[in-house]
């Protein structure tokens, strides 16, 4: 949680959260998790999902889908309705509350629940409590399947070329890049290329891409164009919004290019089939 | 932006205009790129140790904190010990206080000629508007600036001014404005602002100033620059103006050191620049140059606004080193200018809300994906994807609602989209009602039109899959137990 | 009420009932990354010093005089603004008395409004002493007086700065805490790292903006 002022008089003066320490892994590879599945890979990317689950049922895990999931709260959140937000953070928050790891396919999901939740429960101490324990075992996919299950892929792919695309938050907020990179790197036929301002927003924003469509489409363009130039025959991406946004793009510019959701990617290379 | 507009017609209200306007001007959008990506490389090159940068900019965020926690305290501290060392201490609330108090100054000593160092602040008054209104010649001395004044224009960002402009466009500027033979060679063009100059330094009744941090421990005003107008403007004419904003103070003169090493790597990549330039006091008795008069304008014009929240506090943070606006994808496209703020860039939004009020920078916060590259490279740790979360909620409470922070709440309140969260809310907290949702979206995929509003405007249609997670981990769970 | 009865006002009643922030400065993170081998200070502080083109010569207490003399001639400078109230002026004044054929030693000795147009037009080369550098940055420390008023190292477009080695220290902290600045700053302090410089235009690095076009920096390595 990186929001300290909870118990901080409100007109008191705020000085940063200290710089955090790298995450501890739980030691042992636990029996069940839970799946959150996001709401833009439920209804676009399913199969995404599915292969989530089979990777962390092929590592021996239990996995967990509570059916009244939905959204984790973010659109709402990032665009000012903050009680909107927080009902729906909090239905989601009910339905978890089994000491279990959460895992969520998508860094800016994963990111609001870890980050954000305890700032929507800030002036409920005994929700907040409910909020920090579920952000201690929120982990983002990636880093579940190599620091967790410490997966060691064998890849069974033809030699292929893949450019990764990370989103924002989950770079800045959870280091996603390093983790979809030591996952690629384990996948002896594929090489990694790095695409023109790899670090650079696709434009996506959640709201923003509507709200602010010429900024938007101007940035994913230079993503589009970057990924193409980069010689990769496929991309990758830890995230489904970065992946509506960039193959939506994609398509309309009928370029032949498309990005795959990481877990499926990783699937289909390490045997999983389909 | 065509630089034939004058800057006066770029309304702060129009940014998603302008940005539209920006976003088709293939020599800004170029001429930017290259820019922004050779300072975010110069700040890293400056700052290569990961333990040094990152607890150094904790230091300097703590630093800046401390002072805020104090402000008031330290703000009379100040003036105590500037007014000690023959420094006058003006206050103003409103840019209209701090012009009159300038114009004052300026009529006691019959002033006709002003010579401005760089100063943020001084754009917020729109000082040069003001005095040549009055008969006074107000001309920028900072090479950027005055390449801008030249044209008309206002400036692109807050330390290099001109940076939306690339050398054939200088040279034809000074081709046409000042006679001078056409020239591309950066040196030749340099000394032709330095001739022009040096006689104003030498002909100017007034030096105005801004300030980088304002010490009140020894009553102190800090100044860095490269080119030495600075040091001019406040030397040579026989009044010095210094103004500022109430937020520039700190505690103690150790405090400087952390804050000038961030400042000068995070903006420009130096480990320092060329004058640091440190002013206690006017001319003394003995001394044989230096101003006779030294004042100070310390402005609020909405900084108190800010003040008040503490969340919101944070933004009084800035030390004013653009190292945010260098790194935004979004300023990196269109330029300042686009924002018709003083200030551009992510600090613009959240600054220029409290400056100019949130009814006239209604669509500031929404400008930007919140991808937080600049909240990861602030010298003082100012989270800036928080505060544009934050400025939202304010733009779309109720303009009535009580507890109110901001002026200009609610400028974005639409009943219509807050009906439409309200509906977003339900279907996501009812497990039912979601559901449902999710079985009309994948089965009617076939009827996803193929317009789809600003979405469809760079994108395809996104078409659901025919089965939902929700549906395809229920049958494959099920299975299993 | 006044502005600044308004706006302290606002201000405190923002602040109410908080305490201010403990002050928790790391002086270590403002030292140890800066730090150096005694041997190796006057290096590095040519090294930052000349990557801005400054010019830069290591001499003697004894030969400076000289090496300025041969300077001038090579630079042909016709004259030289100089304090010669201060022991390296007088220096200078003895070194060049009686002989033919040299710059002018020129004295900035009466307030700026008596000689302005000439200290701005026809004074090309001036030369002062420091108070010390800063090798961390490659920064000379000037505190300009009556006898090196400010206008000295700043109007004539040729600086000339004499610098003890052994006042040269590793970092800002270090100077501000040994000096004891705290306790009490002069009217005007300064720290000069280079020529004046601008990148206004695209990004290209050009000397001579405002300020002096050529700094040259005598290091007397026995003083």
């Amino acid at each position: 949680m990186s929001d300290l002022f909870h118990n901080a008089a409100p007109n008191a003066t705020r000085v940063a959260p200290p710089l955090p320490k790298a995450r501890q892994y739980p030691a042992q590879k636990p029996a069940n998790v839970y799946l959150f599945g996001t709401c833009v890979l439920d209804l676009f990317f399913p199969e995404a999902g599915m292969d989530a689950i089979r990777l962390l049922e092929r590592e021996g895990l239990r996995v967990h889908f509570p059916q009244g999931q939905s959204c984790c709260g973010q659109p709402a959140y990032t665009s000012g309705y903050t009680e909107e937000a927080r009902e729906v953070a909090r239905a989601q928050l009910a339905l978890f509350e089994q000491d279990w790891p959460l895992v969520v396919p998508s860094g800016s999901c994963a990111g609001m629940i870890r980050e954000h939740y305890g700032e929507l429960f800030k002036d409920e101490p005994a929700t907040l409590k409910r909020a920090q324990a579920l952000a201690e075992r929120t982990f983002e996919l990636a880093e579940f399947l190599l620091y967790v299950c410490k997966v060691e892929f064998k890849d069974q792919g033809a030699p292929t070329r893949v450019a990764l695309h990370t989103s924002c938050s989950a770079r800045r907020e959870m280091n996603t890049h390093l983790h979809g990179r030591a996952l690629l790197a384990q996948l002896g036929n594929v090489e990694r290329v790095e695409h023109d301002h790899e670090s650079e927003c696709c434009g996506f924003g959640g709201t923003f891409s509507v709200r602010m469509p010429d900024i938007s489409g101007a940035m994913v363009a230079d993503k589009t164009r970057a990924l193409q130039d980069s010689g990769a025959a496929q991309v990758v991406s830890a995230d489904c919004g970065c992946l509506l946004n960039i193959n939506g793009a994609l398509e309309k510019q009928n370029a032949k290019l498309r990005g795959q959701h990481l877990a499926s990617f990783l699937w289909q290379r390490s045997g999983g089939g389909r | 932006m065509s630089q034939r507009i004058p800057a006066v017609e770029i309304s702060s209200r129009e940014l998603k205009h302008n940005a539209h306007e920006a976003l088709q001007d293939r020599q800004l959008r170029g001429n930017m790129r290259k820019a922004m990506d050779s300072l975010i490389a110069k700040r890293l090159a400056s700052m290569p140790d990961d333990y040094e940068r990152e607890h150094l900019r904790e230091m300097g965020n703590h630093v800046r904190a401390r002072a805020l926690s104090q402000l008031p305290d330290l703000l009379e501290r100040l003036e105590a010990n500037l007014t000690r060392n023959g420094v006058k201490v003006h206050w103003a609330e409103t840019v209209d206080e701090a012009n009159a108090i300038v114009l004052q100054i300026a009529e006691a000593h019959q002033a006709k000629q002003v010579i401005k160092g760089k100063s943020m602040v001084s754009e917020e008054m729109e000082m040069n508007h003001f005095l040549e209104a009055r008969g006074i010649e107000a001309l920028e001395s900072d090479m950027g600036e005055y390449i801008i004044q030249l044209d008309h224009e206002k400036p692109t960002h807050i330390i290099m001014p001109a940076i939306h402009k690339n050398a054939r466009q200088v040279a034809a500027l000074f081709h046409d404005k000042l006679g001078e033979p056409y020239t591309e060679d950066v040196d030749q063009l340099i000394q032709t602002g330095r001739r022009i100059l040096r006689q104003k330094f030498f002909e100017a009744d007034i030096g105005v100033s801004g300030v980088n941090f304002a010490v009140a421990e020894t009553g102190t005003l800090l100044l860095v620059e490269n080119e030495g107008n600075g040091r001019m403007s406040t030397t040579v004419p026989p009044v010095h103006i210094a103004v500022t904003g109430i937020e520039k103070v700190v505690e103690n003169l150790r405090d400087v050191v952390p804050l000038l090493s961030l400042l000068t790597r995070s903006a420009l990549g130096q480990g320092i620049t060329t004058y640091v330039n440190m002013i206690s006091g006017p001319r003394q008795s003995d001394e044989l140059d230096g101003p006779q008069e030294v004042h100070l304008v310390l402005l609020d014009n909405g900084r108190s606004q800010a003040f008040a929240d503490g969340e919101l506090r944070q933004t009084l943070n800035c030390i004013r080193c653009g190292a945010c606006m260098n790194h935004c994808p979004v300023y990196t496209r269109i330029g300042g200018q686009a924002y018709g703020t003083v200030y551009p860039g992510p600090i613009g939004k959240i600054i220029s809300p409290h400056l100019v009020g949130l009814e006239n920078t209604p669509d500031h916060p929404s400008a930007s994906s919140l991808c937080g590259a600049c909240g990861e490279v602030c010298p003082v740790k100012i989270p800036i994807p928080a505060l544009l979360r934050r400025l939202r909620e304010e733009n779309v409470k109720q303009p009535d609602a009580p507890h109110q922070v901001m002026r200009g709440q609610g400028s974005k309140y639409s009943a219509s989209e807050r009906l439409l969260w309200k509906g977003w809310r339900l279907l996501n907290t009812s497990p039912l009602a979601y559901r449902a949702f999710g079985l009309l979206a994948t089965r009617l995929r076939g009827l996803t039109p193929s317009n789809l509003g600003p979405w469809t405007q760079n994108h395809s249609a996104p078409k659901p899959a025919p089965r939902s997670l929700h549906e395809l981990a229920r049958e494959h769970l099920e299975g299993k137990r | 009420m006044s502005a600044k009865a308004n706006i302290l006002a606002k201000l405190r009643n923002s602040l109410a009932g908080t305490q201010p922030l403990a002050d928790d400065y790391d002086v270590a993170m403002v030292t140890e990354p800066w730090r150096y081998p005694a041997g190796e200070r006057i290096a590095r502080l040519r090294q930052l010093m000349e990557a801005v083109h400054t010019e830069t010569h290591l001499t003697r207490s004894a030969d400076w005089p000289a090496l300025v003399e041969q300077l001038l001639a090579d630079k042909q400078l016709p004259s030289l603004l100089i304090a010669p109230g201060t022991p390296h002026g007088a220096q200078l004044v003895a070194h060049f008395a009686g002989r033919d054929g040299l710059p002018a030693l020129k004295a900035y000795d009466r307030p700026v409004e008596e000689w302005k147009a000439e200290l701005f037009d026809a004074t090309p080369a001036s030369l002062t002493g420091t108070l010390g550098a800063i090798a961390a940055t490659g920064s000379l420390i000037l505190w300009p007086d009556r006898r090196e008023p400010r206008l000295m190292s700043l109007v004539p477009p040729v600086h000339f700065a004499l610098l003890k080695a052994s006042s040269i220290r590793d970092n800002f902290y270090e100077v501000q805490q040994e000096q004891n600045w705290a306790a009490g700053m002069p009217t005007n302090a300064l720290l000069v790292s280079g020529p004046s410089k601008t990148a206004d235009i695209e990004q290209v690095l050009a000397y001579g903006a405002h300020g002096p076009k050529d700094l040259i920096v005598l290091i007397l390595e026995d003083a």
